[in-house]
């Protein structure tokens, strides 16, 4: 028998109604998984026994008295740590929120209560969700269940490694320039980024405002769709968020991409790309014309300026978002003379390298004298690319690349040279920068055994279409592989 | 992509101290000098965009066009003071304690 | 040489709205500290601010009365800076993209109006209050600060004026006619001393004539309409005397004493500040439309402007007139005692008069007084009628302000009520009249002066209750 923790939401779902097993089970094999693979991965800071265990007897007496929530009903899920949750340490792996209880759930968080979600645990990321490798972590980094001497990605390192080794059977992370998909990709998972304002961005702690997005990762594109079916959205609490109807998400999971026009985009592809990895995506990209799509070259030639702009654009907003942590109302606080002096040396020493970095860029890039240069600049470039990708859409229903330029890479190879780091979001960041959704897909292996991911990017509120090209990806990588290193041996 | 690797750099000089002090952040000599550093070659690949040209070009602060999106002017349940002072680094009764404040805005 | 200061006025206008700029919390005076507050308006992590949509109508309704045009597009910006009280440290604020864009005030002192300049009006939030602890509470020696968030995202709008204002005088009456038309909207409770209306001056001088600016100086902290006066008569002063003696004005930002009677310059920073404005991504624009600018428009009552024009018309004396006009409570007595019958220069005397200086004294405001409409109607009618004397008058308006009733039952149960029946009154002035022979052989001779001394014996006879008028004819009657 299949153990309890390797079963997709859908599975597990179904086994549920079907009374095979109880949510209560299902905690405990994910636990014992947990338990299994801590030591070895770090995915977790912090893991709720208490709380894990009353909403999974809440959800087994829901589903005794036929109340049916939804598909995470009873399902433990995993949550990054910058999705804030009442009374649950919430940290974003940094030093200055150490110990901080929040009084008050986000939105997503409350729709996955309310849908009967066993909220297992906080998932490790980089620092304030600033990386790309999971190891700007304040609390030490997390590990690739595929190779634990490799990062799993980041920034939402934790949550990928935690669905690829079972230790969650749903993951969320957020991604404001690759930090799901890109990890998604070198854990061997499904990561998807919604449209910009589809899941609420009320209590998830601001990395850069206009490019964060709440999505899932998961294991199959099917389990990516019942997730967003919870967590998105409208929410009056987000003035950002999408007012209309979400679509109809499920609507051309079976239908195949017969007829469709899929656009190869070649500022993402080719050059800078690991041999390997484009050698998977081209076969892939073959298997979508076998199927009955026809393949488009196109060009986005301002999307070669997009990671430029990204690093204006996001540390900008960082710099503000990030202001607020003074060791006034909450976390930490170290002493000084005056105000401004304990603000100081409190941020000074709460912020970890990378985020202190990233603050200096965005003071500077908003400074006066610079804005117009920098700031304002990188914001005229992001309309262009904006046109670009609109211009793309009327030659192609979806784009496709490669989701990182390589597999996972090790631990401490890029830690020292911040920019080869940032260029792991080269083809991750164009569609934050346009708003549009993407997901990620793994699609094989390379020669040493890690996980090759595959990007589909659609227009604004295409997820429909993008889930539609992923499912028949999927259906045609036939990737079952699942990570196993991580389990069988405790690395010291 | 070969682009990142191959792009000619634009020397970009940042007063780092001032950068800190706004971002209120205190960091040592050293620090500042590396920061300084590894902040300069960032911006430099970053100034590229400068590259682009861009006039008659509105900037985009937001991916999704929306306006207007309002509140109903309603009073809703504020959070209870204990749970907000429990987390407070420093409280005095029902206050956030401060060091003293040296300049006035 | 002849200096003309150079005035502009900033000001902030705590709005009235039910709910905070960006979050639900109550808006409200006096609450137990750190009580309205919320995710939002602490500035914890992962909470996002929603317009209020109220505010927005609160400032297009204050543009609109400043005569300003409406921004199709407005964007709302964050201002960064770190302060304790400030919770997200930066300030949600409107920067080059504010809803209300160059309007006037027409202001009014002594006989002259003048018109000033509104650069714009914008929206932004209120921070908390600090505390300071130790030494007499004054920023610079205390030991330490204690914060309340109350107040931190309470709607402001803030109205900014061109440099039009040539005198402190004007700077007054500049400010005290924006918060007659703030009061008459009802969108804040303008309350200098609780804070709700606060406001900067930016002044420089130059040699009358000329038209280049000087060097201009903030000052901060005036808190009522007199210190403003003071404080900008002092700097200006100030400034007059240094360019007198060829020194030169340094920009920077004073702050005025009350107590000293003097503006001090502040510790100036190492560096200007660089608040590093860019559109605030939590938001999106506000998008204002004929439609909604019209309704918004058609809703706004009639100002202060207009009404002290209808009182003039009226007969009032401007004086009157100004001061009516900028009050709401006060103009509305005052059309109801006018609209009862009352006579509108009496009326409006005793409004600006007796009835300002019961009420400053019992410190009632005037809605909240048992004066209205009817009252000042029946006063008035009384006097004209003759059944009241001027000194019994006030005495009755000190018992219906004590709340003892109405005009009528106080001048009967304080037996204030005049005799001009003449029946009642010929034995006093007989007696009165035996009892001064003298003056009155002096009136008989014609000497008309000593009449006043007569009629003043017969008052005190009676108790202060005769009429004198009906004393005179009498008295007249009498001697001839
Ligand atoms: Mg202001
Ligand atoms: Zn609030």
């Amino acid at each position: 028998m299949t153990d309890l923790a390797d079963l997709t939401v859908t599975g597990a779902a179904a086994g549920l109604r079907a009374g095979e097993f109880s949510s209560v089970d299902l905690l405990e094999a994910v636990h014992r998984r947990a338990a299994m693979t801590e030591a070895n991965l770090h995915a977790y800071l912090s893991i709720d026994r208490d709380g894990a265990a009353r909403a999974a007897v809440g959800a087994d007496s829901a589903f005794k008295s036929n109340t049916d929530l939804g598909l995470l009903q009873g399902i433990p899920v995993a949550l990054k740590d910058n999705m804030v949750t009442r009374g649950l340490e919430t940290t974003c792996s940094s030093k200055i929120l150490a110990g901080y209880l929040p009084p008050y759930d986000g939105t997503a968080v409350s729709r996955l209560r309310e849908g009967g979600a066993v909220i297992f645990g906080k998932t490790n990321l980089d620092e304030f969700a600033m990386g790309s490798s999971t190891e700007n972590s304040a609390y030490g980094p997390s590990r690739n269940p595929w190779d634990p001497e490799r990062v799993p990605g980041g920034s939402s390192g934790g949550s990928a490694a935690a669905v690829a080794a079972g230790s969650a059977l749903v993951g969320f992370g957020s991604d404001t320039g690759g930090s799901i998909r890109q990890p998604a990709a070198l854990c061997g998972i499904v990561g998807m980024k919604p449209t910009y304002g589809l899941v609420s961005r009320y209590g998830l702690i601001a990395f850069a405002s206009s490019l964060d997005q709440i999505g899932p990762l998961t294991r199959t594109v099917e389990d990516s769709v019942a997730a967003l079916e919870v967590v998105g959205g409208y929410d009056p609490a987000d003035s950002t968020s999408y007012p209309g109807d979400v679509p109809d998400y499920r609507a051309g999971l079976e239908s195949g991409v017969a007829g469709l026009r899929v656009g190869v985009v070649s500022e993402l592809n080719g050059e800078g790309i690991d041999p390997e990895v484009q050698a998977g995506v081209d076969q892939c990209i073959a298997g979508l014309e076998q199927a009955g799509a026809s393949i488009v070259e196109l060009s986005l030639p301002s999307i070669e300026y997009a990671l430029s702009a990204y690093y204006l654009i996001a540390p900008a907003e960082c710099s503000a978002n990030l202001a607020r942590f003074d060791g006034v109302r909450y976390g930490l606080r170290r002493r000084g003379e005056t105000v401004e002096e304990m603000m100081s040396t409190t941020r000074a020493d709460g912020f970890g390298p990378e985020v202190i970095r990233r603050i200096l860029l965005g003071t500077y890039a908003l400074s006066a004298g610079y804005y117009d240069a920098f700031y304002g600049q990188a914001q005229r470039v992001r309309t262009l690319i904006i046109q670009d990708f609109q211009a793309a859409y009327e030659q192609a229903d979806v784009l496709v690349s490669p989701t990182s330029p390589t597999t996972a890479f090790q631990l401490g190879d890029r830690t020292q040279d911040p920019l080869s780091m940032y260029l792991s979001d080269v083809c991750t960041i164009p569609s934050n920068m346009s708003g549009d959704p993407a997901i990620s897909v793994p699609i094989g292996l390379d020669g040493a055994g890690l996980p090759i991911g595959f990007q589909v990017m659609a227009p604004a509120l295409g997820e429909p279409l993008m889930f539609r090209v992923a499912a028949e990806v999927e259906r045609q990588a036939g990737f079952e592989a699942r990570a196993t290193h991580a389990t069988s041996e405790v690395v010291t | 992509m070969a682009y990142y690797y191959h792009c000619r750099l634009m020397p970009v000089d940042i007063d780092i101290g001032k950068v800190a002090r706004l971002a209120r952040l205190a960091l040592s000599e050293d620090e500042l000098n590396r920061y300084r550093q590894q902040c300069e070659v960032v911006l430099e690949h970053a100034a590229r965009v400068q590259a682009l040209p861009t006039d008659g070009v509105t900037g985009t602060s937001h991916p999704l066009p929306r306006t207007n999106a309002f509140r109903d002017d309603i009073v809703t349940e504020c959070l209870d003071r204990e749970e907000v002072l429990a987390q407070a680094p420093e409280r005095d009764g029902d206050y956030f304690l401060v060091p003293r404040i040296l300049d006035e805005q | 040489m002849t200096y003309e200061p150079v005035i502009g006025i900033e000001t902030h206008v705590e709005l009235t709205t039910e709910s905070k700029m960006f979050c639900g919390c109550a808006v409200g005076f006096g609450a137990p500290p750190n009580t309205n507050v919320c995710p939002v308006c602490l500035g914890l992590p992962g909470a996002l601010p929603v317009v209020n949509g109220r505010a927005v109508e609160f400032a297009m309704a204050i543009g609109l009365a400043l005569n300003c045009s409406i921004a199709h597009q407005s964007v709302f910006s964050r201002k960064n800076y770190f302060y304790p009280d400030m919770p997200k440290n930066y300030q949600i604020s409107q920067y080059d993209e504010p809803l209300c864009i160059g309007g006037y005030l027409d202001v009014q002192t002594g006989s002259e109006t003048r018109r000033i300049g509104i650069t714009r009006v914008h929206m932004e939030e209120d921070t908390g209050k600090s505390i300071h602890v130790g030494e007499g509470g004054r920023i610079s020696a205390a030991s330490h600060s204690l914060i309340d968030f109350n107040r931190a995202g309470v709607p402001l709008m803030e109205v900014v004026s061109e440099p039009d204002i040539r005198s402190a005088e004007e700077a007054r009456a500049f400010v005290a006619e924006l918060r007659g038309a703030v009061l008459r909207l009802g969108v804040s409770d303008a309350k200098l001393e609780e804070g709700s209306m606060r406001f900067d001056a930016n002044v420089s001088l130059r040699p009358k004539g000329t038209e280049p600016f000087g060097t201009k100086v903030e000052v901060k902290n005036m808190n009522s309409l007199r210190s403003l006066q003071r404080a900008l008569e002092h700097e200006i002063d100030r400034q007059a005397a240094l360019l007198e003696a060829g020194d030169s004005v340094l920009q920077e930002t004073r702050h005025w004493d009350e107590a000293a009677g003097t503006t001090l310059g502040m510790r100036s920073k190492e560096e200007a500040f660089d608040y590093r404005y860019f559109p605030e991504p939590d938001l999106v624009p506000v998008e204002v439309d004929d439609a909604w600018r019209d309704r918004v428009g058609e809703a706004i009552p009639e100002l202060p402007a207009q009404a002290r024009a209808r009182y003039l018309e009226m007969g009032l004396d401007p004086t009157a007139a100004g001061l009516i006009s900028r009050d709401v409570a006060f103009g509305a007595v005052f059309e109801d005692a006018v609209a009862a019958g009352g006579v509108s220069q009496t009326v409006a005397n005793w409004l600006t008069g007796e009835v300002t200086a019961l009420l400053r004294r019992s410190e009632t405001p005037l809605a909240s007084s048992p004066i209205d409409g009817a009252a000042l109607a029946e006063l008035s009618g009384m006097v004209d009628a003759g059944r009241l004397s001027a000194s019994a008058a006030k005495d009755v308006l000190a018992g219906v302000v004590a709340g003892e009733g109405n005009p009528a039952e106080v001048a009967r149960a304080r037996d204030l009520v005049q005799v001009s029946d003449i029946a009642a009154l010929e034995p006093i002035i007989d007696e009165v009249l035996a009892g001064n022979e003298e003056a009155v052989g002096k009136l008989r001779r014609g000497d008309d002066k000593v009449i006043g001394f007569l009629i003043g014996q017969v008052m005190r006879a009676s108790g202060g209750k005769a009429d004198p008028a009906v004393v005179r004819g009498i008295i007249k009657d009498r001697v001839s």
